[in-house]
């Protein structure tokens, strides 16, 4: 684990290096908007970094912590870009007060039958009721669904990231490298998918909704992002080749999540989530992948590994 | 000693809450925060505006500058007194007409805010009157008009804080985390020859346009 993070602010120390050279190189106004879009990324994923770093060290709480407000933070976003209605009022404040700090204390304790289905089946039925009772019918189908799309986006799927310190795996402890390999795995795919699309993208995969994703830069940053997670195969109780396709499931999934999101984005009307991280956007931005791909996960080892 | 304490403690919690639930700066678009008399005037949809707009301002500005309450809501109950008198600087109004004053004089209740801004002092005003209920802004009120024109000197700053009404809707105390914004327009002045009705009008299509985002 020590290596991982060693690697880990190794790779942005040359991250930063070459952003500061590109800086320096830049001569038209298209790429310096690019490169100072990218050296802000950069910056950001600094600060990222640090604060998993510290939470992954205050151990097991830190983390649901950490997610926990990832997913007020996330949720907040979502919510703020929603149309919602005075009547909804208290449905927010049950979400925001009182589901969101229940999903992670489910988390946290382990208690898997009712984390599974906590929000896709009490808070899905609630939902509706709570509004009904306000009053008001206007567009309500699509008021609830939103709020309902939102909880479990950002609330239950995330939740699926501290959630993986809970699976017992037999031959297997200290699950919280689990969580670090899937963030890494994950992210580094976002940032690969970047990477090899500004290099070489050509051929855009849907340019209705993403402009940003080609075809060059899914299949680089899929394969190479899987790769690092086969390299990492000693944080996960899987064989190198293994953690190849593991790697391939969540980045799939990671991919889905960004275009999805994109889609959101778009039909919203906005180009991010907020602002709140330099260079990425919002919250929601930056987790869109690990919304998609944590569940997945979550249940591919707990139906093969436990 | 410890009701000062009291005081700055519910100050500081209030504003920390403020800015935690709402993520809001406020955006100096049309003019920077400086010390000439001035009267800012926004649209209010919650308990927040006054606090949040207040709370922005930069402290040697906050010192000199007061915010401008109903007195019959704000100082009906003991918990609302004690905000307006102690934690907050507050001045009420009250919106129903003439109040005698401690001689037994009938004096306008706009008169303290024509004093306060004829002190060089700045402050917040919702010429609404009251919270408006959703998006949509009430008329204004003849106020803003007749504090205009006591006061010509003071700046009219127009403030349109976007989302509040959804994270503290009138009616309700509990508060939703929603991201607002809040912008600070170009200062503005009463015309010569400019009637009531005109200046209403266009002080409520400033807010208006500061609200479709052009500045």
């Amino acid at each position: 684990m020590i290596w991982l993070f060693f690697g880990v602010f190794l790779t942005l120390f040359f991250a930063t290096l070459l952003g500061e050279l590109l800086s320096r190189r830049v001569n038209t106004e298209r790429t310096r908007t690019v490169v100072d879009n990218l050296n802000a990324r950069i910056r950001s994923w600094w600060w990222m970094c640090g604060v998993i770093v510290l939470a992954v060290l205050a151990g097991n709480t830190g983390a649901v912590v950490l997610f926990g407000l990832v997913s007020f933070l996330a949720l907040r976003e979502f919510i703020t870009l929603t149309p919602t209605r005075q009547a909804d009022h208290a449905v927010l404040c049950w979400c925001f007060f009182v589901f969101l700090p229940v999903q992670y204390i489910l988390a946290a304790t382990g208690w898997y039958g009712l984390f599974s289905i906590f929000v896709p089946v009490y808070v899905f039925l609630f939902l509706p009721v709570r509004t009904a009772i306000s009053g008001d019918t206007g567009d309500f189908t699509g008021r609830v669904a939103k709020i309902q799309w939102g909880m479990m986006a950002a609330v239950y799927c995330i939740s699926y990231v501290p959630a993986l310190l809970m699976l017992e795996i037999p031959g297997y402890t200290d699950n919280v490298r689990l969580l670090l390999w899937l963030l890494v795995t994950v992210q580094m795919s976002d940032v690969l998918q970047y990477v090899f699309g500004k290099l070489f993208g050509r051929r855009r995969i849907v340019p209705e909704v993403s402009p940003g994703k080609t075809v060059e830069g899914f299949a680089g940053g899929i394969l190479s992002a899987s790769l690092l997670g086969a390299l990492l195969w000693r944080l996960t109780p899987f064989t190198p080749m293994m953690a190849f396709g593991a790697g391939i499931l969540v980045t799939l999934a990671g991919f889905g999540g960004g275009l999805c999101m994109s889609a959101v984005k778009r039909d919203m009307g906005v180009k991010d989530f907020g602002t709140m991280i330099a260079g990425h956007g919002g919250m929601l931005d930056r987790v869109d992948s690990l919304c998609f791909s944590a569940p997945l996960f979550f249940h591919m080892l707990r139906y093969f590994y436990t | 000693m410890f009701a000062e304490f009291a005081a700055s403690f519910a100050r500081l919690a209030l504003t920390g809450l403020c800015r935690l639930w709402t993520g809001a700066r406020l955006r100096w678009t049309g003019c920077l925060p400086e010390t000439v008399p001035r009267l800012y005037f926004a649209n209010h949809s919650s308990h927040l505006d006054g606090l949040f707009i207040w709370t922005s301002l930069p402290p040697e500005l906050r010192k000199r500058t007061s915010l401008v309450a109903a007195g019959d809501y704000w100082l009906r109950t003991a918990p609302r007194r004690w905000l307006v008198e102690q934690v907050f600087r507050v001045i009420p109004v009250e919106r129903k007409g003439m109040r005698k004053d401690d001689c037994g004089k009938r004096r306008h209740p706009l008169e303290k805010l024509a004093a306060a801004l004829h002190r060089g002092e700045s402050l917040i005003f919702f010429p609404e009157g009251t919270r408006h209920v959703g998006e949509e802004m009430l008329p204004f009120k003849s106020g803003l008009y007749h504090l205009a024109k006591m006061c010509p000197e003071a700046e009219l700053v127009p403030v349109y804080l976007n989302n509040f009404y959804r994270v503290l809707p009138k009616g309700s105390r509990l508060m939703v985390p929603i991201l607002c914004t809040a912008v600070v327009g170009v200062p503005l002045r009463l015309e010569q020859h400019e009637t009531r009705r005109e200046f209403l009008e266009r002080m409520k299509g400033e807010l208006e346009r500061l609200k479709a985002g052009e500045t």
